[in-house]
């Protein structure tokens, strides 16, 4: 019928933005970095950005993998240190698009303080977290982002700390995107990211995205379409919601949608032109 | 305001129909494809890769409701890049 394996004259829309030779890449069955990733990659055309602009900033975890796997030029930094990499990259570099991809681990436990910093100084860059309420890639282990009462590798009799709301530390720290998504809600994601990458300043979209096999396996999820059903049942859409009313909890609907739009806050990067423009040289 | 009742003209107006294209040696087996085909156009394979996995196939005779229609969510949804399609226009 219509099914056919790969003929060689044609390819993947993708494949241009991938390192072919090193698929298949180590993400496990299910994996929502994935998907992100694949928004993320269709959104520059969107908005007619080239390829050549596109710089992605990795940290360490399953998501700074993806800097290997894709053929853009990019950076697989140290652990939390993917923000600070980019500021300055950045400020180098200023017609650069720089979009930060990193996990709740790398950005929010041991970048966390980079992280509120970047917000508040509104440093022109674009961070995706992929938010997939563990660390995955060192077995399991306890994340800030675990909700209260899950199972981990540090936590077996279930998590008694309450966890980040991520969207509502970059809104509290000053920043001007704010979004979640999850890494089923592909085609909302792709315009967020559009969007996204045409603003100014610090921007900020959360990707809840499945762990199967580390965090499902261990909270009675087990399977990829499991996370997925989660996801697709308990979403709620709610563009504008308060951040302090969107915290993540079990058995309450997921809030998702775009929730902080600021217009008119200068970058740092301008800041410092400013200042550039006014100190004058002795 | 009067909404008019008429469906499209069929012989203006094509439905769009999707080949589908499987990179069998990406697929891990994670079964999102499959589940979240909006038409149930896909299924398990029996046939394997090379690494054991069951790669996805299109239903061989499809019924008149399962047809590929090119809607491209297996394409998004996909965490191995390993599924794509093509749209065309069917007669």
């Amino acid at each position: 019928m219509n099914t056919q394996t790969t003929a060689e004259s044609e390819q993947h829309p993708i494949e241009k933005w991938l390192r072919s030779e090193r698929m298949p890449h180590m993400w496990c069955a299910g994996c929502g970095v994935g998907p992100t990733l694949y928004a993320w990659i269709r959104a520059p055309d969107r908005v007619g950005i080239p390829r050549e602009k596109v710089v992605y900033v990795s940290g360490i975890g399953c998501c700074g993998r993806g800097s290997g796997y894709l053929n853009v030029d990019g950076f697989h930094t140290t652990h939390g240190r993917a923000i600070p990499f980019a500021i300055g990259l950045k400020l180098a570099r200023p017609e650069l698009c720089v979009s930060v991809i990193s996990g709740d681990g790398d950005l929010f436990s041991i970048g966390g303080n980079h992280f509120i910093h970047a917000c508040r100084r509104n440093v022109d860059l674009l961070v995706i977290c992929t938010n997939n309420f563990i660390y995955g890639m060192t077995g399991g282990q306890l994340a800030p982002t675990t909700l209260l009462g899950d199972r981990a590798t540090t936590a077996p009799y279930g998590n008694v700390e309450p966890s980040f709301s991520t969207p509502h530390l970059a809104d509290a720290a000053g920043a001007v995107y704010v979004a979640r998504w999850t890494s089923i809600h592909l085609r909302r994601l792709e315009k967020s990211i559009a969007e996204a990458l045409q603003m100014k300043g610090f921007r900020y979209i959360e990707v809840l995205s499945p762990c199967p096999v580390n965090y499902g396996r261990r909270n009675k999820l087990p399977e990829p379409d499991d996370i997925a059903e989660w996801f697709r049942q308990s979403s709620v859409i709610r563009n504008g919601a308060n951040t302090s009313e969107i915290s993540i909890e079990k058995g309450k609907p997921l809030i998702l949608g775009d929730f902080v739009k600021r217009t008119g806050k200068p970058t740092f990067y301008e800041v410092m032109k400013e200042l550039e423009g006014r100190v004058k040289p002795r | 305001m009067q909404t008019s009742n008429k469906v499209l003209p069929s012989q203006r107006v094509k439905a769009s129909r999707g080949k589908i294209h499987i990179i069998k040696e990406r697929c891990k087996q994670c079964n999102l494809c499959i589940s979240f085909c909006p038409k149930q156009v896909l299924r398990r394979s029996d046939d394997i890769n090379e690494k054991g996995y069951h790669i996805p196939e299109a239903i061989e005779e499809p019924e008149k409701d399962k047809i590929c229609m090119a809607c491209g969510f297996c394409e998004v949804v996909c965490p191995d890049f390993a599924i794509w399609i093509e749209e065309r226009i069917d007669k």
